[in-house]
């Protein structure tokens, strides 16, 4: 359906109906002292040659390097028909029309991305995604909260691998809000949870657990399950879609399986684009789906028994239940969605399988060469699936400087993450072998003109 | 519109309460109300043990249209609440006055019958609102 902006005469019908002079009357319950005339640091207004000229500018600064940094965004290749069917005037919006059950296309393909999520996650319910990875884990909390009615403390644990920029988004949603967030002892030798010394009693409304962890590990998600919910909290597992072509779901995890489970839907199809626009994902248990947040498209049949597709839970959306919506940034990222569906639909399960398969060979690759130069060993024991941190003997920061200076992305610096001069590297599906030998030939010079005790 | 009961006692959020001989207080919606909301999908029940101020949330009440906060007539604390409706929440549409209860609650003072309305008084605050 077509999306038209109001004419000038829309405008003014509209303003005399409701009896206002000029659409700047609208804001007038917001007091004059709070008002900006000027934003010092947003520049004046360009038209469409100078916007383009601009942009073109920028992307060329982008430069075209060799990405071994993951940290919570990847590299994949994305087949050409993903963003070709894509970006078709039907599906071209980001958003579920309001008006939404006259958009069957839109909504049927987000019903096959919710049956292709709840599959991959192994859990009952999905919604129509949430806005990015981060937001999604203080939608889950607030959402474990709501459910988990018996337990008051609003205090959420967080496994050690949960990705930092996910707990400062998290707490900076749902702190206000009065939740807390802390953080679970972690074993330095295997990067995981340190089962001896959990804390007890805490009375956690939650328990966050990522896998794979932030720094590339893989936790005892089954054990963690377990005590979370010996302790009365839900579990909120963060995963890698990807990864889940190889590993067990959030849904089989311990004896229950995780209650809720969230993660980054970026690399499903979606360009990594410098940081965005991505989608997060969000599935539950059936138990808890009246207050999962967000939109959730069902199949039905109308009148004449034919099937159909409508929103479905709708009565918790802010648009009906206002400040007591389940959320109230409850957007979805219907773009990136209906990529996403695209993605998988042309991998399907073995596809996915070889993508990950492969993105563990090459990481793997990558990890056994770099430990081969001096100076450089894993930072953690334990296996990996396309991540792995790596301990220097050196600072990170110039090294990473001198190979981008070659054109080469050389990973994370976890330096300020982990108290250690450390790494994090990742090697997707899109290198090739000769990549790998590339990177750590390059890795091997720029650690030998470097000086160990610079800083 | 069918009869109100004449033993009850009626809020202007279109609530019912009505007196056990135990001193506890049976509360739910009216018939106006259900009516209003339509099908009940979903009702959400506090925790028995549970205490509510006076005018707090106390459950909600969903229909396919609509999720609404019942809100506590009086203050006190949940001593039963109708496990039926998580399966049946329908059961407040055939039955509102009856099989539809939601909450029973200890009252922690007495109760204000001041602030509640017998049932001509609310039959007039429908009649007024009708209008």
């Amino acid at each position: 359906m077509p999306f038209i902006p109001h004419t000038e005469k829309d405008t003014r019908e509209m303003l005399e109906a409701i009896g206002a002079d000029s659409l700047a009357d609208l804001f007038d319950e917001i007091p004059a002292k709070l008002m900006i005339e000027h934003l010092p640091h947003v520049p004046e207004a360009m038209n469409e040659m100078e916007i383009s000229r601009l942009m073109r500018q920028r992307a060329t600064m982008d430069g075209s390097p060799m990405c071994f940094i993951g940290a919570g965004a990847y590299e994949h290749h994305i087949p050409t028909a993903v963003w070709d069917i894509a970006t078709r005037g039907e599906f071209y919006s980001a958003y579920t029309p309001y008006q939404a059950e006259a958009s069957q296309g839109t909504l049927q393909t987000i019903y096959e991305y919710q049956t292709m999520i709840t599959e991959l996650t192994g859990l009952d319910v999905s919604n129509a995604s949430l806005y990015d990875g981060a937001s999604a884990l203080a939608e889950a909390s607030l959402m474990a909260v709501r459910s988990n009615r018996r337990v008051k403390t609003g205090r959420v644990l967080l496994a050690p691998g949960v990705n930092p920029v996910y707990e400062k988004v998290a707490s900076a949603i749902a702190g206000a809000q009065g939740l807390t967030f802390e953080r679970l002892p972690q074993d330095t030798t295997s990067g995981n949870i340190d089962f001896e010394s959990l804390p007890e009693g805490r009375e956690p409304v939650a328990v966050v657990v990522q896998q794979p962890s932030f720094v590339g590990t893989l936790d005892d998600v089954d054990r963690l399950t377990d005590w979370a919910h010996a302790e009365g909290a839900l579990v909120i597992g963060i995963v890698n879609p990807t990864s889940l072509a190889l590993l067990r779901p959030p849904g089989q995890w311990g004896e229950e399986g995780a209650d809720i489970a969230i993660g980054e839907g970026q690399p499903l199809g979606v360009p990594m684009s410098s940081g965005g626009p991505y989608f997060g994902f969000m599935t539950c248990r059936q138990k808890l789906v009246r207050q999962m947040p967000g939109r959730i498209v069902g199949r039905t049949t109308d009148l004449d028994g034919n099937p159909g597709f409508a929103l479905t839970l709708q009565a918790r959306e802010q648009h009906i239940r206002r400040s007591k919506a389940t959320s109230n940034i409850c957007t979805n990222q219907g773009l990136m969605v209906t990529a996403a569906t695209i993605y998988m639909s042309l991998l399907g399960y073995e596809g996915l399988k070889r993508v990950a398969n492969a993105a563990h060979a090459n990481t793997t690759l990558l990890a056994d060469g770099l430990c081969k130069i001096a100076g450089i060993e894993r930072l953690y024991t334990g296996p990996f699936f396309h991540e792995v941190a790596l301990r220097l003997d050196r600072p990170v920061a110039p090294l990473l400087a001198a190979l981008a200076e070659r054109n080469i992305l050389a990973g994370f610096d976890l330096t300020s993450i982990v108290a250690a001069d450390a790494l994090l590297v990742c090697a997707t599906e899109t290198k090739t072998e000769a990549d790998i030998k590339t990177f750590v030939a390059a890795f091997a010079d720029a650690m030998a003109a470097s000086d160990v005790k610079s800083t | 519109m069918s009869e109100l009961p004449g033993d009850l006692l009626y809020t202007k959020e279109h609530e019912w309460l009505r007196r056990e001989d135990d001193g506890s207080v049976t509360i739910g919606i009216t018939d106006h109300a259900q009516s209003a909301l339509g099908d009940l999908v979903y009702v959400e029940l506090p925790e028995v043990g549970q205490d509510v101020d006076e005018g707090g949330d106390m459950a909600v009440v969903e229909s396919v249209k609509a999720a609404s906060d019942v809100y506590a007539p009086i203050g006190g604390s949940v001593a039963a609440v109708n496990e039926v409706l998580a399966d049946d929440p329908e059961k407040i549409n055939s039955d509102p006055y009856g099989d539809g209860w939601i909450v029973r609650m200890q009252p922690s003072d007495g109760i204000d019958e001041a602030a509640l309305m017998s049932p001509d008084a609310y039959q007039q605050f429908l009649d007024e609102l009708d209008d």
